[in-house]
């Protein structure tokens, strides 16, 4: 049996860590598109706990909703993705620090 | 230490170096390849956890179409930002003191939380991908949230090609 062996928590802590890497890079990039990237470092580290507690309690609700995160991040990325097309065609940018039209 | 072991540590040094490389890189086009290699890592850690299906999602939706998305927008972004400038803003050493008080929170949240040192009995054997599809589309369990998700997915394509095309006419103007 060979998963067997590896406990739980190193999946988690693996997904602790991502999601901090994914924070971090939501934090301090500038360029949206790398900003967007980090979103789905994010993502992916939700995803790898759901699934590890999956496998933990031995349901399959958590890889169900994997499905469902996957789903919604892939309409996000392309919504996303469009409006960050869009803005650079009318600002010639996506430096996130010069989107500031709406500033009070 | 037997072979799930090594490769699980294996994989786990290449998303950590990967996702870094993500955060850190100059290169837009090298940034995309990494969260590549990244959302690979995953897979491999989704069939060590004998998550088959999700693994295989993983590689259609992620690696075959968000992150071609991702090199699609580089390129037809790419003009800006490409060396020159600071690619950090002004209060990245404050954000980074976050991100690592987020990181210590979580690992307190785990170290606290009721997880087993094992894995609990293995999948193996049962028809997962038979048993997923059934709560899929049976009334009791996930019909409602899956077609909502197919609403979502057709509003989400609907409205991305509303961006891209009104934007298009009002700069032809």
């Amino acid at each position: 049996m060979m998963a067997g062996t590896l406990p739980i928590s190193y999946y988690l802590g693996l997904s602790a860590l991502l999601f901090t890497l994914g924070v971090l890079g939501v934090l301090i990039r500038r360029n949206a598109l790398v900003i967007f990237m980090s979103v789905e470092l994010m993502l992916n580290a939700g995803n790898l706990a759901f699934v590890a507690f999956a496998r933990m309690y031995d349901m399959l609700n958590g890889q169900i909703f994997v499905f469902f995160v996957m789903a919604v991040a892939a309409a996000e990325v392309a919504v996303g993705l469009a409006l960050i097309v869009a803005i650079f065609k009318t600002k010639r940018s996506i430096d996130v620090d010069q989107m500031n039209s709406l500033k009070g | 230490m037997d072979a799930s072991q090594i490769i699980f540590g294996l994989t786990a040094l290449l998303i950590i170096f990967s996702a870094l490389r993500v955060v850190t890189t100059r290169n837009m086009v090298h940034a995309a390849l990494w969260l590549i290699v990244t959302l690979l890592g995953v897979t491999v850690l989704y069939a060590l956890l004998q998550a088959n299906f999700l693994a295989v999602v993983q590689v259609v939706v992620y690696v075959g179409a968000i992150a071609i998305l991702f090199i699609f927008a580089i390129m037809l972004t790419r003009r800006e930002m490409r060396d020159g400038g600071p690619q950090l803003n002004k209060g990245w050493p404050l954000a980074a003191l976050i991100s690592l008080a987020v990181f210590g929170g979580l690992l307190a949240l785990l170290y606290n939380a009721p997880v087993s040192e094992r894995l609990a009995a293995s999948l193996e054997g049962q028809d997962t991908l038979g048993a997923l599809g059934q709560a899929l589309v049976s009334p009791d369990a996930y019909v409602l949230p899956f077609e909502v998700a197919s609403v979502l997915l057709l509003a989400a394509l609907i409205g991305a090609v509303y961006v891209a095309l009104n934007k298009k006419q009002e700069s032809d103007k």
